[in-house]
């Protein structure tokens, strides 16, 4: 379980890295770096469907991020000097960690301990009640089929969203007035 | 881009492109399914771009023809769960009966769903790239 947390410290020293740059390409493989290491806890966790689909949809976010930042300077970024905000974070923190204290006084229980009756049925009825031998696959794509079609409803709209406010037309219509919009 | 980037790319697109549709063929076998393969094939057509431009990968295949597919994948899906309400219920499994577990058909509708899923990620992440990349484009032009 070691090497789990070296990963999780890996991720926050990323995530702190990535907020604090100047750079923005820098920040970007610092986000990728994230991405890579929760793709590598969830293979350590046994969950390699989850892990692949992180390590691809990684790749395909920090390509995009680096067409989308690369030769753009965007000077703008929140000054460090805000000491409200910083309070403010470190009070949360606090309330969330002395929240849980509370909540759990024996501390958490071991990581998949109290399984759900429903999570023993799915492994033991998947092989013959679908035939699908993936038994992720079995649940996503059968049992909770509605869970994927929300899924991949919330895809759609975030498509035609991009689609909606990155379309040419819009941008070439708004080009005398482009200095308002910064 | 450069040489070298376009002879790699030539070299390894057609193996990205077959892996993401193994990887979504056997959804139902092994670790995968519809959304990761439909990204690896995305990430394939996003490299053509990357490499050799828009107008070679818009000849392979555009964004029309992408927003086409994602909604076709997205009514094939539709379709799938409504097919279910004829023999049982939505999302019933409506053909699982054939097909022995383990081989490449069985597990009934798990398989042209993953397919569906393939054709809405794929066309969908490919879509939102051209979005980007297009508008890029336009403001590098706008500056020079």
């Amino acid at each position: 379980m070691i090497e789990l947390y070296v990963l999780l410290g890996l991720m926050i020293a990323g995530a702190v890295i990535a907020v604090e740059v100047k750079d923005l390409l820098s920040a970007v493989i610092a986000v990728g770096v994230v991405g890579l290491a929760l793709s590598i806890a969830f293979l350590l966790l046994r969950a390699p469907d989850v892990a692949i689909t992180q390590i691809v949809v990684e790749i395909a976010a920090v390509i995009l991020l680096i067409r989308a930042t690369l030769n753009r300077d965007i000077s703008s970024r929140p000054s460090a000097g805000r000491p409200f905000g910083a309070v403010m974070g470190l009070a949360f923190l606090g309330l969330g960690v002395l929240a849980s204290l509370t909540a759990f006084p024996e501390g958490l229980s071991p990581f998949g301990s109290p399984l759900m009756t429903v999570s023993a049925f799915y492994p033991a009825d998947a092989m013959s009640g679908t035939g699908a031998t993936n038994v992720v696959s079995a649940v996503i794509l059968d049992y909770r089929g509605y869970d994927t079609l929300g899924e991949a409803t919330v895809l759609f709209t975030a498509v035609v969203g991009v689609l909606a406010v990155m379309r040419a037309t819009g941008r070439r219509d708004a080009e005398g007035s482009g200095e308002s919009h910064g | 881009m450069t040489l070298i980037v376009r002879t790699v790319t030539r070299l390894t697109i057609g193996l990205i492109l077959l892996y993401g549709l193994y990887i979504v063929l056997h959804g139902h076998l092994t670790p995968g399914g519809g959304f990761a393969g439909g990204v690896i094939v995305a990430l394939s057509f996003i490299n053509l771009t990357l490499a050799f431009g828009g107008k070679t990968s818009a000849g392979v295949f555009s964004g029309e023809s992408a927003h086409l597919v994602e909604a076709l994948g997205a009514i094939m899906f539709l379709a799938l769960a409504l097919l279910g309400l004829q023999w049982g219920g939505f999302f019933d499994n409506f053909i699982h009966a054939d097909g022995e577990p383990g081989m490449l058909v069985s597990a009934g509708i798990i398989p042209l769903a993953n397919i569906a899923i393939l054709l809405k990620v794929g066309a969908g992440i490919f879509s939102i790239f051209l979005a980007l990349i297009v508008v890029q484009n336009f403001e590098e032009g706008d500056r020079q």
